[in-house]
């Protein structure tokens, strides 16, 4: 029952170690790990990501971003969907999330 | 959101949340009034609901509840006992997202004792059913005097049962546990040693180990709820509802789901309105700087240990009244009351 927290976005911080994480797993395909679910909430007028025990807000770029982790896509053609300049950050992004063990 | 869609359990853990007085089952909200409210809590912006209980497999109708639950976040909350593959499939079909399993100790002797029946079994082929089914599956664990010097071994079976969070929680005094006060109350040595094993544990595990504090022995007051009416809310077997599954016996006219909407019992009906805020606090709270950080403790337990619910939770050492909590802490030991129905209210 935990409430809503701030949190989500592209983590800025190191994006070169970030980089060489995600591409390690090399052929990953994200997709939403057990549990895990990515709803729009009107009454808050935001996009949240729902697991066990937290909800976490997501900001519109965060949201993009886990609605692209179909199964299908790879990291690339994820990262193909965002300005070049972002790159790094949306491989970070991802590789956060899986950690968190949101994204698998 | 807690819905606690029944009191009835096959179990008869003398810590258990529930009230001393359980609703019987012939008072339970039916399939048709539990998928209204929880519609209603969907419109009113609730986003996780813990089914829970009792044991909320005693209902047969519960597959029917999860998937009237209007696009809720579902976790079943078990004991474990009832729940067979074909069960859980159905429920899992219905929308449910996750399971959190009741554990009483770490050997099926230990945890049947506290449990007062044998279960460990079904809880062991329970969370094998859950992981298979490919659901997130927590272990709850409450910690008393009788399995804190077994938190290593706890952990070490949660984890071994594919857990994907643990929670440790230190025996909360209400309800059941009020009762049991004495016989659940740990040594300060007992809760030392077990936290510092915890924390070795967190260096060695990447699975999620929540640590609920104890209150009495910390001498820190628990936030109560988050704030009063402020992030949630728990709905009785009966359509009670209440801003904390302790409230029962506030003295509040605690509004019913069966009377009014679940709008207007959030946000208009006194009881939800009682300590929401920080405007009916008084000193030590009122000019307290943690006053918005832990909103003056848990009110349940400042009105069972001194019969007036706005005085500062006696847990904290800031409490004039704290003196009640340390001499419950030195006074440990003795037999359960195990939970039961027939039972008149027990008193302390």
């Amino acid at each position: 029952m935990t409430g809503p927290e701030a949190a989500g976005g592209p983590d800025p911080a190191d994006p070169v170690a970030r980089l060489g994480a995600a591409d390690a797993a090399g052929g990953w395909r994200p997709v939403l790990g057990a549990g895990a679910v990515l709803r729009r909430c009107d009454v808050r007028q935001a996009e949240l990501l729902i697991v066990p025990e937290r909800i976490v807000v997501l900001n519109d770029e965060a949201a993009a971003i886990i609605r692209l982790c179909d199964g299908g896509r790879t990291v690339a053609e994820i990262v193909a969907e965002f300005p070049p300049e972002g790159a790094a950050d949306v491989r970070g992004f991802l590789d956060d999330v899986r950690a968190r063990g949101w994204l698998r | 959101m807690l819905a606690e869609l029944t009191h009835g359990c096959p179990l008869r853990c003398p810590y258990c949340a529930n009230p001393t007085r359980l609703v019987t089952r012939s008072g339970e909200l039916d399939t048709g009034e539990w998928r209204r409210v929880l519609g209603e809590a969907a419109a009113l912006g609730v986003l996780h609901a813990h089914l829970s209980g009792g044991e909320p497999l005693l209902r047969g109708d519960l597959a029917e509840i999860v998937a009237g639950a209007s696009g809720i976040y579902c976790q079943l909350v078990t004991s474990g006992v009832g729940l067979t593959r074909e069960r859980l499939a159905e429920l899992a079909d219905a929308g449910l997202r996750s399971v959190q399993l009741s554990v009483q100790g770490s050997s099926a002797a230990a945890s049947d004792v506290i449990a007062g029946r044998r279960s460990f079994a079904a809880k062991e082929r329970a969370a094998r059913l859950v992981v298979a089914a490919g659901l997130p599956l927590g272990v709850n664990i409450v910690l008393h005097r009788h399995n804190l010097d077994a938190v290593d071994e706890l952990i070490e079976l949660a984890l071994a049962w594919g857990a994907n969070r643990v929670e440790l929680a230190n025996v909360q005094f209400q309800g059941w546990a009020l009762v049991n006060r004495r016989a659940l109350m740990p040594t300060r040595d007992q809760v030392a040693a077990a936290r510092a094993k915890v924390a070795a544990w967190r260096g060695r595990t990447e699975v999620e180990l929540v640590w609920v504090a104890p209150d009495y022995v910390d001498g820190t007051p628990k936030p109560c709820m988050g704030g009063w009416g402020a992030i949630s809310l728990t709905v009785a077997p009966d359509g009670r509802v209440l801003p904390c599954p302790a409230a029962y016996d506030l003295p509040l006219d605690l509004p019913n789901v069966r009377d009014h909407p679940l709008e207007w019992i959030w946000a208009d009906s006194p009881a939800f309105n009682a300590y929401r805020g920080t405007a009916w606090m008084r000193e030590p709270c009122s000019g307290c700087p943690r006053r918005h950080e832990d909103f003056g403790g848990c009110r349940c337990q400042a009105y069972a240990l001194t019969g007036d619910p706005r005085r500062t939770d006696p847990a904290c050492a800031l409490s004039p009244d704290h003196h009640l909590v340390t001499e419950a802490v030195e006074d440990g030991g003795g037999a359960f009351t195990y939970r039961t129905f027939s039972r008149p209210r027990p008193v302390l």
